[in-house]
């Protein structure tokens, strides 16, 4: 059988790495992460598909890379409740919640507060962070910088435990992005549809 | 083609995140409209390659009626 012909987008997985890497060095680089943040949204709001999540998606992809071609997922069933809408929309308004929390701490640093030089791993642990130099920027720029590196860094981390223990794209299930933007989907979607009948 | 007796049915939970549309060998499964993944029933051998990887396990292996 003819192999696949493999399509650009599916290397996309290494950005991954190189985001973390890059915001290990210096934080800074963690404001590239907006754009893996807005891509999805404009994909649903604009045209109406998930085609970020099916096809573009790094963190997908690096899941699927290290689970599947690798054999890093035991592979087993996820639990149900992951799947259910009360978990995956309770778990975005928790997540949103703290979005909003890291932009407010942004504000009081812009406003005068100190900065505050940590990365916040699963809402509880904090890495100190203090080497790279962020003196180029206001401090607010770099405080956005420090919370959003948590952010990716601490969904990730989730997202790779659940790939080693369940199916590797169990993150999938619940991820705040995915839930979002199959949730703009369908309010779009279902709209355009009753437009067209009336 | 010879239909078979079994094909994927998408269950109501799918969250679309187009795992399975990656691995069916037929590529017979499509995402509609960012909602849920759709299968071309028809044409499905029931291989249960989407069953397996579907992170949400919402994909059934059924019988098609009066085959
Ligand atoms: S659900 Fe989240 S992690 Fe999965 S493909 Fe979509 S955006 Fe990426
Ligand atoms: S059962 Fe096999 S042929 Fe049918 S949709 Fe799933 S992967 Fe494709
Ligand atoms: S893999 Fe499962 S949850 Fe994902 S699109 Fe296919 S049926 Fe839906």
């Amino acid at each position: 059988m003819k192999a696949k012909q493999k399509h650009w987008y599916e290397y996309l997985w290494i950005a991954s790495p190189v985001y973390f890497t890059l915001g290990f060095f210096n934080i800074l680089f963690a404001w590239l992460g907006m754009i893996l943040f807005i891509t999805p949204l404009l994909i649903a709001i604009i045209g109406g598909s998930k085609l970020y999540c099916n096809k573009y998606c790094e963190r997908g992809q690096l899941f699927e890379l290290l689970g599947n071609r690798f054999g890093l997922s035991l592979k087993k069933k996820a639990p149900r409740f992951l799947k259910f809408n009360w978990f995956r929309y309770g778990f975005l308004v928790f997540f949103m919640t703290k979005f909003v929390l890291m932009i407010y701490r942004t504000y009081v640093v812009f406003a005068g507060a100190d900065l505050k030089e940590v990365v916040m791993l699963l809402w509880m642990f904090k890495l100190p962070w203090n080497w790279a130099d962020t003196s180029v920027a206001s401090p607010w720029i770099a405080q956005f910088a420090f919370g959003f590196y948590g952010i990716m860094l601490t969904s990730t981390v989730i997202g790779l435990v659940l790939m080693i223990i369940f199916k590797p794209r169990s993150w999938c299930v619940f991820c705040p992005m995915g839930t979002m933007t199959q949730g703009i989907c369908k309010i779009k979607n279902s709209k355009e549809k009753s437009k067209s009948a009336a | 083609m010879a239909i078979t007796k079994k094909y994927a049915a998408i269950g109501k939970q799918c969250v679309a995140c187009g795992s399975c549309v990656k691995v069916c060998p037929l590529s017979l499964i499509t995402i509609y409209k960012g909602m849920n993944a759709v299968v071309n029933e028809e044409k499905c051998v029931g291989c249960g390659k989407c069953v397996e990887i579907c992170p949400a396990s919402v994909i059934s292996i059924v019988s098609r009626e009066g085959v």
